[in-house]
């Protein structure tokens, strides 16, 4: 019998609810406090929750380490892409203006892309470093602690 | 004397003593939980302070993931820190204090708490938030700042976290080698992949090291 059934049973009805509040988080960063940065580690949290429960290959087996060196570099792509968009569109780097027929708008839409960006950068990169020490160390047992 | 200024200085007097408790540990993992102790006390120390967007930031990244961290990091290393020589902590000694005397020098200096004519609340600081409503429709000023308006700084911290990444997955590889790879704290080479470093480094018996008020005991000692 594993030990830790209440931490599993918990955190399995927990870690979807962390995911949903990172994204909420996101999306409502215009309106209260959050944002991309806010978000991105939220959403790594709920990943490194569930690889501190169920063991670190089984959260490789969910969020494959080839998805988050991708989600790194598509992070920074997408916010310097936001910005050569804005150039290509007649604008300065990143004046989001002119991303659609009212500066207002286009600032709506801009901030929503540059915060996307910054959402996969840091929830990859986050991931990324936890796998990056957990898989240096073979799986311990409780007595180790 | 308004309620939050002395909910203020009950927190800042808590992380002062959250501080020392730091400073006087021996034991890494005794260190690294009151450091998420000491984030989270900050971080209600910045919502006292309005600043609900940094106290958001530090809650996720300071308590939480950060933690983490430095958990699977200190697993690489030693469980606990060296004990130091008396005198050549006194060079460091003097460096804090003359750093806490040249702060305290300059305090007469600061703005008054909450102050209008403070430089972060005239200038550009006060033109942000008054053009953000018919500039950016959006009701959160601080994100039209960091997203919009500071578009440059936000994308400089993103490409900073990536390198940092980067970086990491260059010295240590995104899938390690678990498993093949040995930590070898203070040089010694552990024999048994399950053995906890800090037995094998202190010679500590197996009963000492399970009883996490030993380890505490040994961190004052």
């Amino acid at each position: 019998m594993n030990p830790h059934v209440i931490l599993r049973v918990v955190s399995k009805f927990l870690i979807p609810l962390i995911a949903v509040f990172a994204f909420y988080v996101q999306f409502h960063g215009d309106f209260g406090p959050g944002g991309g940065f806010q978000a991105g580690v939220i959403l790594a949290a709920s990943v490194i929750l569930y690889a501190l429960i169920f063991g670190l290959e089984a959260a490789k087996r969910a969020v494959p380490p080839a998805a988050v060196r991708i989600g790194m570099t598509l992070g920074v792509l997408i916010y310097g892409g936001t910005g050569l968009l804005t150039w290509a569109l007649g604008g300065n780097f990143l004046d989001y203006g002119v991303l659609a027929h009212d500066a207002s708008h286009g600032q709506h839409y801009g901030i929503l892309a540059v915060e996307l960006g910054v959402l996969f950068a840091v929830a990859s990169v986050m991931v990324a470093i936890f796998y990056a020490f957990g898989s240096r160390q073979p799986d311990m047992t409780d007595e180790d602690w | 004397m308004p309620p939050t200024f002395i909910l203020d200085i009950g927190l800042m007097a808590l992380l002062v003593v959250v501080a020392f408790a730091i400073v006087r540990m021996r034991s890494l993992f005794v260190i690294v939980m009151l450091q998420g102790v000491y984030s989270l006390v900050s971080a209600a120390w910045f919502v006292s302070l309005d600043a609900v967007d940094v106290a958001f930031t530090e809650a996720a990244v300071g308590a939480g993931v950060s933690t983490i961290l430095m958990l699977s990091a200190m697993l690489l290393a030693d469980r606990q820190s060296k004990e130091i020589d008396m005198r050549r902590q006194l060079g460091p000694l003097v460096v804090v204090i003359v750093t806490g005397i040249t702060l305290f020098y300059a305090l007469p200096d600061m703005p008054a708490y909450g102050s209008a004519h403070s430089p972060a609340n005239s200038y550009v600081g006060m033109d942000y938030i008054a053009r953000t409503a018919e500039d950016i429709h959006i009701p959160n000023a601080v994100t039209a700042v960091l997203a919009s308006y500071r578009g440059f700084d936000t994308f400089g911290e993103t490409v900073v976290i990536f390198a940092a990444g980067l970086g990491v997955l260059l010295l240590l590889g995104l899938n390690g080698n678990a498993g093949k790879w040995r930590a070898r704290p203070n040089g010694v080479n552990v024999s048994s992949t399950y053995l906890p470093s800090a037995q094998i480094a202190t010679g500590e018996s197996e009963e000492s090291l399970d009883n996490m008020a030993d380890i505490e005991a040994g961190g004052r000692s």
